[in-house]
């Protein structure tokens, strides 16, 4: 059973992901991504990590996708077909993505992985303690530098997109 | 863990995402096509760390974590990028990137 569900979210996925980076119109290659991340996050949920397939689809299908889609509705006309590269390039590219595929897969299937065998769950609260603990292995000091890169990035976000708008202002009062 | 999944046949799928991101980070040409590609990249590294986690060392949690952080840097990556995608089409009208010449201003 799993084995079915897996082989169809990974056809899924990387049928999706093709149309995406291929696609001539902008909306669907985003709507092609979202098809993506949800795959993804039904991965997580196969492999027993509930809290990280709830992330996945609340950040980034819930929250990327939308800005990526106000992003493209407010630079884009929706009936514009994107331009595309020219065959050589896209030839060479494939071409060159196809060996970096093949070395990662030699790599990969020569080595020798310990795996363990198990059934472990993890459960929300086991993640909630070591993200907080400042313990041995705690990650209570990345977490508070996250918070702050995430307040940097609104506050950068902001007076970028408005920055225009502000400077006028004080033009017209000076 | 999966059960009659081996750890070879994630890696492969997450490989393949990753190189299907790079193809489209080289070969489009206007920004926002450029975010999405990035965004598949990010994406197959956070399954590969989420699955070895899983795999190798089921009793860690250090995998989780690191993919919790890649995905908080990846939103804020995303926000900033589309700020910079608006400003810049305030200034010149287009997102294409040949015609991204300057960033002054």
């Amino acid at each position: 059973m799993e084995r079915i569900i897996f082989y169809t979210l990974a056809l899924i996925m990387i049928v999706f992901a093709i149309a995406s980076v291929t696609s001539r119109k902008m909306l669907r290659s985003v709507i092609y991504l979202l098809f993506v991340l949800c795959g993804i996050a039904g991965i997580y949920f196969l492999i027993d990590y509930n809290f990280l397939a709830a992330i996945q689809l609340t950040v980034y299908a819930g929250g990327i996708i939308v800005l990526i889609i106000f992003s493209v509705l407010l630079v884009h006309h929706i009936e514009m077909e994107l331009e595309i590269a020219k065959t050589a390039k896209q030839i060479l590219t494939t071409v060159a993505c196809l060996i970096g595929l093949g070395v990662f897969l030699t790599t990969i299937y020569s080595h020798e992985f310990n795996v363990v065998e198990n059934s472990l769950t993890t459960t929300t609260a086991d993640i909630g303690t070591k993200l907080l603990s400042y313990g041995d292995g705690g990650f209570i000091l990345p977490f508070e530098v996250i918070s702050v890169l995430l307040l940097a990035a609104m506050v950068g976000a902001i007076i970028i997109a408005k920055g225009n708008k502000l400077t006028d202002k004080n033009d017209e009062t000076a | 863990m999966i059960p009659g999944i081996s750890i070879y046949e994630i890696l492969t799928v997450t490989s393949i995402l990753f190189f299907i991101g790079v193809y489209g980070f080289i070969t489009r040409k206007n920004l926002i096509s450029i975010l999405i590609s990035v965004e598949l990249i990010l994406n197959a590294s956070v399954i590969n760390f989420v699955v070895i986690n899983k795999y190798l060392y089921p009793d860690m949690l250090q995998g989780v974590m690191f993919s919790l952080f890649i995905i908080a840097v990846a939103a804020a990556e995303t926000a900033l990028a589309v700020s910079i995608i608006i400003g810049l089409y305030r200034q010149i009208s287009s997102v294409e990137v040949k015609d991204v010449e300057t960033m002054k201003h």
